[in-house]
């Protein structure tokens, strides 16, 4: 093809997937522009509110030590939610350090910063338009201002891409396919923090809570609330499916609100001031609605192409590492100056061999068998936990052997012997699927 | 949800966030489709409270200018009356502590 390229690779979106991209490119020796439409990268995002130290340490080496992080995540718990009360289960162990809080403004000019100093161009404010395609292959992108021409334009521009959907790369997305979530950052002294979560001055631990239920008085909502201990914030947010917020009419602020006020929670939040509100879109398509990941001069990674694992609050970490094979496969294609799309197809080999293509089909069928079951998840279960402990921890005066056979008994009266027949069916599956995966 | 009594208006966590406020609208909307929507869910779905009713004229108002950017609305809208792209290089939400 007679085109003048002005740079090796193209890499559309500095999050934690383009940077990654942009970085193993520069690192192989090759010249790489990375674009993003922010005027400063971050800015457009938001997530629950902690990245993941092994895959930050195979992408940033030893500028990992370097991470300006606000506290080390080793408290984790999950809680049921009633409307009045709440059943939790706590993880906590000094030793564990795998998770980072970290503001997504932060960690992305950190991030850059390491990018640039690795030879990698920066353009920032610049929104590509679309993509130059040539012959059948893309061959560039088209910004306000300029055009960027490369043999390699790598995909790492969100959960909206719409350069993926100019392409047709991806099944278009149904609202049952993606969470919409919202969060709160809440301004708290730092010592207030310490006091109320337990926490050491120094930073070197912090927790954070999942919370599950749905308030008693709506239909069944596929949703889970999230918080997490910053240095003197908290993060607090809820993500829901935006198919259960659009048939029911529901602003996921209202969601937000009913944590807020909850018994659990309040008294965490207390005289907090909100410092910033954000909204953010999470893809749940996973293995079984996976984009087309390469085409002639393409590579699609991170959210962009749907690599998230909900159930395990997974993403930061696909994102790193698929932009990082994004970036590998660009560098082969460049060496073999082979650009088609069964060449870049060595793309999805790496995924396949990589964590990623495993989980993402350990767990392609879980997100949908809970959501199928969310009624008795959200609106059911927590209450029937509830019953159970008021009988173990109520000295009534009652038999005990009467209480739990009658506990035992609700199960079958309080709704049909199919519906607990069909819990118990998903709950077998997902197990089985998670003991024959990958 | 009955304890909302001390509930926070979207207005007022929008008062929180930094914008670049583009010079046009990113978000389209195709008011004769929006015509013929029944349920027109953008009205409460949406987390920034970026559509609105018209109650004179029974279209569509569209404040861009309060977009988080989320995409959900693009996803959502029954009619697919919503052209949704990108604000403007450098333009939109700037979010510094999320």
């Amino acid at each position: 093809m007679d085109i003048n390229y002005n740079t090796d690779v193209i890499v559309v979106g500095a999050g934690p997937c383009g940077v990654s991209a942009a970085l193993e490119v520069a690192r192989g020796g090759k010249k790489v522009v990375l674009i993003d439409r922010a005027k400063y990268a971050g800015s457009k995002n938001m997530y629950g509110g902690a990245i993941y130290k092994t895959a930050l340490q195979e992408i940033f080496q030893e500028d990992f030590e370097t991470l300006p992080y606000e506290r080390i995540i080793n408290s984790h718990s999950w809680a049921f939610l009633t409307d009045t009360g709440s059943c939790s289960i706590t993880f906590q162990d000094e030793t564990n350090s795998e998770a980072y809080a970290i503001k997504r403004f932060n960690l992305e000019k950190w991030m850059i910063e390491i990018a640039k100093k690795k030879g990698v161009y920066f353009a920032p404010n610049t929104l590509v338009k679309k993509l130059i395609q040539k012959d059948g292959y893309v061959v560039g992108v088209e910004t306000e201002l300029e055009e960027y021409y490369a043999p390699i334009v790598i995909l790492a521009d969100g959960v909206n891409s719409l350069l993926a959907k100019e392409l047709n790369l991806r099944e278009k997305y149904q609202p049952k396919d993606v969470i919409l979530s919202v969060k709160e950052t809440i301004k708290l002294d730092k010592k207030t923090i310490e006091e109320r979560f337990n926490l050491k001055e120094d930073l070197t631990n912090g927790v954070t809570k999942m919370y599950l239920g749905n308030p008693k008085d709506t239909n069944a909502i596929f949703m889970m609330g999230f918080l997490y201990t910053f240095k003197d914030t908290l993060m607090l947010g809820v993500g829901a499916n935006l198919a259960d917020l659009a048939k029911n009419k529901l602003n996921i602020n209202d969601l937000l609100e009913y944590l807020k006020n909850h018994n659990d929670i309040k008294p965490l939040i207390k005289d907090g001031q909100i410092l910033e509100y954000s909204a953010h879109l999470i893809p749940e398509t996973g293995y079984n609605k996976m984009p087309k990941l390469t085409d002639n001069g393409v590579i699609i990674a991170g959210d962009a192409a749907g690599f998230i694992n909900s159930v395990h609050f997974e993403g930061t970490n696909y994102a790193l590492i698929s932009g990082k094979l994004a970036g590998k496969t660009a560098l082969s294609a460049l060496e073999n100056s082979n650009y088609s799309q069964g060449f870049l197809s060595l793309y999805k080999k790496e995924l396949d061999k990589s964590f990623i293509l495993k989980d993402l089909y350990t767990y392609r069928n879980i997100i949908d068998r809970l959501y199928d079951r969310r009624s008795s998840i959200m609106n059911y279960y927590p209450y029937k936990i509830k019953e159970f402990f008021e009988i173990v921890t109520s000295a009534n005066c009652k038999s005990k052997s009467v209480q739990f056979r009658n506990y035992l008994l609700s199960f079958l009266k309080d709704r049909n012997l199919k519906e607990l027949v069909k819990d118990g069916f998903a709950a077998f599956r997902c197990v089985l699927d998670i003991f024959f995966g990958r | 949800m009955k304890n909302n009594e001390d509930k926070k208006s979207i207005q007022d966590k929008l008062a929180t966030i930094k914008y670049n406020c583009d010079s046009k609208t990113h978000l389209i909307v195709d008011q004769k489709k929006c015509a013929k929507c029944k349920d027109k869910p953008c009205l409460t779905v949406c987390p920034a409270k970026v559509y609105s009713l018209d109650e004179n004229t029974n279209e569509i108002v569209v404040q861009y200018e309060n977009c988080l950017e989320c995409g959900a609305c693009r996803l959502f809208c029954p009619k697919g009356a919503i052209d949704w792209n990108y604000p403007s290089s450098g333009c939109g939400v700037i979010f510094k502590n999320s």
